[in-house]
Formats: C-alpha cells, sequence, structure tokens
C-alpha cells in the first residue's frame, strides 16, 4: 500500500509517481497533472508562484491520501505538490492513482483534487505579462468564516 | 493563570497585510482563537484581512472558541489557491 502527500520544490516527475503506484494487481494507473497556464480571468498569464504553510500543508495532503484511500478502497495514492516560481505549463500539481479497476480510480483522482484545492494551505501568486503580480484564491478553496474541518464537512 | 504570549504565523496576503511572517500577541489565561483575532486586529494593517480570517491551531483548523494554550502553534490562513 502506498497512500502518500509530499511537498517539493524540485519539478514534479510523472515517471516517478505511476512508478509509485504501479503493482501487478492494479490494472488502471490514472495520473493528474495541474500545470500552469497562460491566462486568468482573461489577463496574460507568465508563471505562478506558490508558497504553504508546510508543515499543515503536509499533514492535508497525508490526510486527504488517507481519505480518499480508505474511503473509495484504493491503496495505491499518491500527491505531490511543488512550491516555488513556476513557469507556463510546469506541473504545480501531480495526482497519481492506481486501482484495480478503473472506477475507484477515476473517483479517487477527482475526490483528491477537489479536496486539495478546497483545504490544503498553499497560495499562489500569479504573475502576468504586464509585469503586475497578484494573490489568487481558489473559488472552491476555503474562505473566511469557512473552516474546513470544522464545519459540516469535517472529517 | 498568568497572561501569556503566543506566536501567530501569518502567509502569503496577510504576511503582506501586516508586513510580517509572524507577530507575537498577549493574551490572558483561558483565551481562544477568537481572543487571537482581537488581538490581531489591533495591529497596523490588519484593516486589511477579512472580517473572520480562517485560523489553525497547531496545524488544524479550529474554530473561533478553541481553546490557545502556551506553546500551541497559532496560524491565520488566507484563503487557499493549491492545485
Amino acid at each position: 500500500m502506498t497512500r502518500v502527500g509530499r511537498i517539493v520544490t524540485a519539478p514534479i516527475d510523472p515517471a516517478r509517481l505511476l512508478a509509485d503506484v504501479s503493482r501487478p494487481a492494479n490494472g488502471a494507473i490514472l495520473l493528474f497533472l495541474g500545470v500552469v497556464r497562460d491566462t486568468n480571468d482573461g489577463r496574460g498569464v507568465t508563471g505562478i508562484e506558490y508558497s504553504a504553510y508546510e508543515a499543515m500543508a503536509l499533514r492535508e495532503l497525508q490526510a486527504i491520501a488517507d481519505e480518499v484511500g480508505e474511503s473509495l478502497g484504493v491503496d495505491d495514492l499518491v500527491i505531490e505538490h511543488r512550491l516555488g516560481e513556476l513557469g507556463l505549463l510546469e506541473a504545480s500539481v501531480g495526482i497519481a492513482v492506481a486501482h484495480p479497476h478503473r472506477g475507484e480510480a477515476y473517483d479517487a483522482s477527482r475526490r483528491v483534487i477537489e479536496e486539495l484545492k478546497r483545504r490544503v494551505p498553499i497560495w499562489k501568486r500569479e504573475h502576468y505579462v504586464d509585469g503586475t503580480r497578484q494573490w489568487v484564491a481558489n473559488a472552491s478553496g476555503s474562505s473566511a468564516g469557512v473552516a474546513p474541518g470544522v464545519g459540516p464537512v469535517a472529517r | 493563570m498568568h497572561p501569556m504570549s503566543v506566536t501567530v504565523l501569518l502567509f502569503a496576503s496577510y504576511a503582506d497585510a501586516l508586513g510580517a511572517p509572524s507577530l507575537s500577541v498577549e493574551l490572558p489565561a483561558g483565551a481562544t482563537v477568537a481572543d487571537v483575532l482581537s488581538a490581531v486586529r489591533r495591529r497596523p494593517g490588519a484593516e486589511r484581512l477579512p472580517p473572520r480570517p480562517l485560523v489553525a491551531v497547531n496545524q488544524r483548523y479550529a474554530s473561533p472558541a478553541s481553546p490557545v494554550g502556551p506553546g500551541d502553534e497559532v496560524a491565520l490562513i488566507p484563503p487557499v489557491a493549491g492545485g
């Protein structure tokens, strides 16, 4: 069994994530990559700078790996989030999931990224083509007054 | 039971608002997360924080009524943006 959350600064290596979850019992392997794209809200983006409350982010990533794995019966699940300055097309997050069958793998992959965006204390500052920068929040993310893990969605 | 000093960690836009990655606040014995927020609000720049910022105590999301004791790791959590 491999249920792991990791925070990294080096580029995410998709081959390594796939290797982490590959076992002969697993007939389905899924890889999700979240990458830096060139526009957001109509503005030209040149890069994104990610930072985190690292100890808590790592704890939340591991908790998500454990919770999603437990609830869907997925034993092999790796979540990696990168911090630092990323350019276009660089992966900020990689999720590899493997299961004997595809259904559980798709469900787990989706659930992991939604939970990650909602509650892991990671922040991003977008850099724009006009030279300005701005902190940006996830639409689904934790915000004032809605504490993940405190309200009705508590785990 | 004596007043205590607690370090509050700040990140991203909140660190920018208050001009530091952390600050130290004095709290009465038996203080809660709400007391931490009240103390932070008295600092210059705090007017740029939202009305009810999220708080974590010892790396877990906490509610306003959660107790805060000496040695606890308290952090204000700006709206998250992972992924």
